[in-house]
């Protein structure tokens, strides 16, 4: 798409008559008063994202929050108000804490969230383990084959996340390919209960979150400088001392946002422990899924919903940082 | 020596491909299987293909879906390029840090919580204002909007990080407005990043099952709605056949594009050398006079 492409043309025409308008608009006394207030062409561009945002994604928090602290009722929408007017002049504010109250009180709820951060962690484990490898024999391959590696890699998830997960239904099923494998070479006479159990999860969210650890682990290891590994032979490492002094410490950053960005999701995952858990599993997205849709217990939903994020904000300011520490570097 | 055995890095490779392959190649076989336990070969037959194409219901589904993630794709290219261009261009301003909080946070909340918030504001603007009416296409299109531009930011953001910043002020020196820069001076440059990011924005809109169940109304099931609603019930061949069809359009997507961007990169290749003989060629004229 540069000089020789047919968009230049199309563009040029676009951004004459963009300047045309703009520039009308500039020189009219509108756009002195506009600029007056502020208003420039950048704060323009940033503030429309911006409003986006703050009404879509920050307000709703905020009226999640609020319908966490109301009384569910038999209406819709399911739940009382919150703030009303008790009389003519009086605002009566309500406050709920009943929702917060069942939550700590009912055991269910303390076991999903600590289950569900149980099986994130550990996935996230298993997804270090496998992907580290990976990252690592790609980051060293050749420059020709490295691009073929990595689009295999991203390639899966191009694919639909849903029909992923389904394919290990009929991997996994106890007429599945696993076990029909085993029982016709003869190792086993009776099929392996693997679907409906935890270890099905564990590979659900391994299979379908490795990618996003690969990614960031690549990005790390492919930058780094080659020449202090020789420099640590040099000095008379060998390769796995100079893989964990050298290696591995400069690669944190890449382990770090590998980590997060595959066990905060996998935390309120709901599809796989839904498809290929035990029924009766307890994780957190679940529990909000079945309170929401088959309880139809917004509030409670919704108190739900608020403790998880409050596990979880942590988690996500880490990832945060780590966000615009690389792209503060990638600037530099 | 770059460290590391390579037995252990090809042995490295070969399981992990293995493992994310495996899934993938069995969903197609199977799909083209006679029998109706998708996981006993029974024969080979295309006739889910027929059946898949026959169900009303799955065909409507994957209709609007497609509506709704090339609508909502468009709409995320554009707000997450402002985005971008805001983070990685404008330097520090007020509302900075929230703003790039905002659009980096979706990337990983839980999608439990995305869709239960959203639902609560339709439900509380359809209170206060009348608007939207009822859940459906519209809201599902808005949600999908709010998540995917998170992604497209990124892809935006490194992108514009990546290239010399130099290009633009040189336009800026000699005389371009800064809408004229940004149409003919950036957007060239990054458009391969939109072009992937539009795509990204466009599968994940598509495969969005969670967010989209809660923000749904009656009539308005997705594709994944009615897949999820399908297989939790058990295997059924004609999904596998859906799967087959949607990694065939994938891997003939990612064909054709490897073909454009090495044609590109020709070209690219050919122009920078022809550049850099016109600038000897310029050196060596200006040594002679």
């Amino acid at each position: 798409m540069t000089a020789s492409g047919s968009a230049v043309p199309l563009g040029q025409r676009i951004s004459v008559w963009l300047e045309h308008a703009l520039g009308a608009v500039a020189h009219s006394t509108v756009g002195t008063r506009l600029k007056r207030w502020g208003l420039t062409g950048k704060a323009l561009v940033a503030s429309i994202p911006f409003f986006w945002l703050m009404l879509f994604f920050l307000v709703p928090f905020v009226i999640v929050l609020k319908i966490s602290f109301s009384d569910a009722q038999i209406a819709m929408p399911p739940y009382q108000p919150v703030v009303s007017w008790a009389s003519e002049r009086v605002l009566q504010i309500k406050l709920n804490f009943a929702n917060y109250a069942f939550l700590i009180e009912d055991n269910l709820y303390w076991k999903a969230y600590l289950n569900s951060i149980w099986v994130a962690a550990v996935s996230t484990l298993l997804c270090l383990l496998i992907g580290y490898p990976m990252a690592y024999a790609i980051a060293r391959s050749n420059p020709a084959t490295r691009n073929v590696l990595l689009l295999l890699v991203i390639l899966p998830f191009w694919t639909s996340f849903l029909l992923r997960v389904y394919a290990w239904i009929g991997i996994l099923k106890n007429n599945g390919l696993i076990n029909n494998t085993l029982m016709s070479l003869g190792l086993i006479d009776q099929p392996i209960q693997m679907l409906q159990t935890d270890f099905a999860v564990y590979v659900g969210i391994v299979y379908s979150y490795l990618p996003f650890m690969i990614l960031p682990l690549y990005a790390n290891l492919e930058k780094m400088d080659l020449t202090l590994l020789e420099a640590a032979a040099d000095l008379g490492c060998r390769p796995w001392e100079s893989f964990l002094k050298v290696t591995l410490p400069l690669s944190l950053p890449g382990v770090i946002a590998g980590c997060l960005l595959v066990f905060i999701p996998a935390v309120g995952e709901f599809v796989i422990p839904a498809l290929l858990g035990d029924p009766g599993m307890l994780m957190i997205g679940k529990v909000l899924w079945t309170e929401f849709f088959n309880n139809r217990d917004w509030p409670v939903a919704s108190a739900v919903a608020i403790a998880l994020l409050l596990f979880l904000v942590i988690p996500i300011m880490f990832f945060q940082r780590a966000q615009d520490a690389g792209s503060a570097e990638a600037r530099r | 020596m770059s460290g590391g055995r390579p037995w252990f890095r090809t042995l490295a490779l070969v399981l992990g491909f293995a493992f994310l392959y495996i899934p993938i190649v069995s969903l197609v076989v199977f799909s083209f299987n006679e029998s109706r336990l998708v996981t006993v070969w029974g024969g080979f037959s295309t006739k889910w293909y027929g059946a898949l194409l026959a169900n009303k219901q799955i065909v409507g589904a994957a209709l609007l879906s497609l509506k709704i993630a090339a609508i909502a794709a468009t709409a995320a290219v554009v707000l997450g390029t402002l985005t971008g261009m805001a983070l990685a261009r404008f330097g520090p301003f007020r509302g900075r840090t929230l703003l790039s909080g905002m659009a980096t946070a979706p990337l990983v909340m839980p999608e439990v919580i995305t869709g239960l918030s959203l639902l609560l504001l339709f439900v509380t603007l359809e209170q206060l204002i009348g608007w939207p009416q009822g859940r459906g296409m519209t809201t599902i299109i808005i949600a999908h909007i709010t998540f995917a531009m998170a992604f497209v930011t990124v892809v935006v953001q490194s992108r514009l990080a990546q290239f010399d910043e130099s290009l633009e002020e040189a336009a800026q020196d000699l005389g371009a407005r800064p809408a004229k820069v940004f149409f003919l001076v950036t957007l060239p440059i990054i458009f391969p990043a939109l072009l992937s990011g539009w795509l990204l924005a466009f599968t994940l809109s598509l495969d969005d099952l969670v967010i989209a169940s809660f923000v749904a109304g009656p009539g308005s099931s997705t594709l994944p709605m009615v897949v999820f609603s399908k297989v939790r019930l058990g295997v059924s061949p004609d999904i596998n056949a859906l799967a087959t069809i949607l990694i065939a359009i994938v891997a003939i997507g990612v064909a054709v594009a490897g073909v454009v961007m090495s044609k590109q990169q020709k070209i690219r290749d050919r122009d920078a050398q022809m550049a850099l003989a016109a600038n000897q060629q310029m050196i060596d004229s200006l040594k002679k006079g």
